[in-house]
């Protein structure tokens, strides 16, 4: 028999670490649902969906019963629809809408793939999605958006950093009533990921096959617990060592979990995403984890290594574990989802300055981040240029994903709900960079993209 | 399919025997027993082999009779322990 400590920490770190598969995302390509025509367009898109994902939720809820592991999201990514505006033309709301009636049907947390993927240029239908993203995020609920604007290989698309600026801004103003919950559906990219399972950036990339399962993990609070237990003089090695081993036994849940799914749905296994995403939950917390490294809050000195040496960590002992890792898999920093986060940054030690240097080391980027309402959207797509840079000269994934507290009175915090929590605003520096954004055109690609 | 039963509560007379109790309504036949009492606790962990129709109603029962007898009874596929813990 398996030993009974190995048994009794499973459950431990089920019930008391919150050990969860933060979600289970079916991938649907969309490409054979394109039609000249807009309505027939949505139509095959409602079939294909609700064909391929009509068992979703009841056999993520059979696995959690079964393996009694939570699994808290189900969720679809599909083909980037300004490829199928481009396609058939029209209002892109349209799409918006099907997606929001499938999810609604289905019971799904989220869609997302209400994207766009312009770092070279805009092809057809790519300047229409852009258009209609406030639109299409004021009107549904279950609906996330994307838009990648930089890569290292094609460089930075300074005009759509510029649109993208105005477009968070747009939607931040058009669900002001709903704590501007829009922006918080919204991201926008820089080497975004064609197999990503985490929201708001899912989307179904064009290389992959017609329908796929991705796994994406969880699991801050099992290795912040594992780490409260070490002894305190271990060395940053030993610490690594420790984070390797949890991250680990959290990835081989995740590689089963997909397993396991992929079977019951007869559909072919994508990925497992080892991130450690946090929850506003007590004890769920990244933040959490790099303060019982040894840091009094996060944000201090000190942050990014600790922060760099977990990411890796994770990388290397969740990289054995599972045949197939893919997605955005590193430590995921979002300000308002991590209750340790949200403290750092109202007591002042948790910037957006300090946020960006960690980005450079670690998964995403300045990820949701609550902002002045009185902000410019030039400022807006400075900070997204400044992401996008990170990402373009270091080869990885940076995003932007701030929520512009459109009415919030100063020093108030704005509450989302769930699991995108809640946080303070956080101050954004007032010098202006609008003549820079103004100029558009493109950021070069550099050097180091001529690799061939 | 095989599966692990582990149930944690004060300990009493009887609580073995109801368990064992409610494995055989299922049709689970128990295949190994760890049980120890410690500072007051009952403390087991069961491994259980059984038909893979019944278990998400086996899951059920047992989860419900814990949550009434004040025991904390965990039954889960026997795979996620494998996965988590071997190589």
């Amino acid at each position: 028999m398996i030993e009974p400590n190995d048994i009794v920490e499973t459950i431990k770190m089920i019930e008391e670490d919150h050990l969860d598969i933060r979600t289970i995302t079916m991938g649907i390509s969309l490409l054979d649902c394109a039609d000249a025509d807009i309505d027939r367009s949505c139509q095959k898109i409602y079939d294909k969906v609700l064909g391929k994902a009509k068992n979703l939720v009841q056999v993520a809820g059979q696995i959690q019963k079964e393996y009694g592991i939570p699994i808290i999201n189900k969720r679809i990514s599909v083909t980037p629809i300004s490829l199928l505006v481009s396609a058939s033309g029209g209002d892109p709301v349209k799409y918006a809408l099907v997606l929001e009636k499938l999810a609604r049907e289905l019971h799904v947390d989220f869609i997302g793939g209400y994207s766009v993927l312009c770092q070279k240029g805009f092809a057809s239908g790519d300047l229409a999605l852009i258009e209609s993203i406030p639109r299409a995020l004021v009107q549904t609920e279950h609906i996330c958006s994307s838009v990648n604007i930089g890569s290292s290989r094609a460089g930075i698309n300074m005009d759509a950093v510029k649109m993208m600026g105005e477009t968070v801004l747009k939607t931040a103003e058009a669900t002001k009533e709903q704590s501007c919950i829009g922006a918080a559906k919204l991201v926008v990219f820089c080497n975004s990921v064609d197999d990503n399972p985490f929201m708001a950036g899912a989307y179904h990339g064009i290389g992959e096959p017609d329908c796929e399962i991705h796994v994406g993990v969880s699991g801050p609070g099992v290795v912040r617990a594992a780490l409260a237990r070490a002894d305190k003089s271990l060395e940053m090695n030993q610490v690594a060592e420790i984070i390797k081993k949890v991250a680990f036994k959290i990835t081989r849940v995740g590689q089963l979990v997909g397993n396991i799914a992929s079977q019951m749905l007869d559909v072919p296994f994508g990925i497992v995403d080892l991130s450690l995403a946090p929850t506003p939950a007590v004890g769920d917390s990244v933040a959490h984890i790099l303060e019982e490294i040894g840091l009094e809050q996060c944000g201090g000195p000190g942050t990014t290594a600790c922060l760099a040496m977990l990411n890796d960590a994770v990388k290397k002992g969740g990289v054995m574990a599972s045949s197939s890792v893919g997605g955005l898999s590193g430590a995921f920093i979002p300000v308002s989802e991590d209750a340790g986060m949200i403290d750092a940054a109202r007591s002042g030690n948790l910037t957006i300055e300090k946020l960006e240097a960690m980005t450079a080391v670690c998964s995403v980027g300045i990820d949701m981040v609550i902002i002045p309402g009185d902000v410019t959207a030039t400022t807006i797509s400075g900070i997204i240029a400044d992401e996008a840079a990170i990402g373009m000269v270091n080869h990885k994934t940076t995003a932007v994903r701030v929520i512009p507290a459109i009415g919030v009175p100063a020093g108030k915090e704005v509450e989302f709900g769930g699991l995108l929590g809640s946080g303070p605003v956080m101050p954004v520096k007032k010098s202006s960079c609008s003549v820079m954004i103004n100029r558009g055109g493109k950021i070069p690609a550099p050097l180091h993209s001529l690799k061939n | 399919m095989r599966a692990i039963l582990s149930v944690v509560g004060k300990d009493r007379v009887g609580i073995l025997a109801e368990v064992s109790g409610i494995c055989r309504q299922y049709q689970a036949n128990i295949v190994d027993v760890s049980q120890t009492v410690l500072q007051g606790f009952f403390t087991m962990i069961m491994l259980v082999e059984m038909d893979t129709g019944n278990f998400l109603q086996f899951v059920d029962y047992i989860q419900n009779f814990g949550n009434e007898n004040d025991l904390k009874i965990h039954a889960m596929h026997e795979d996620i322990f494998k996965s988590m813990h071997t190589v």
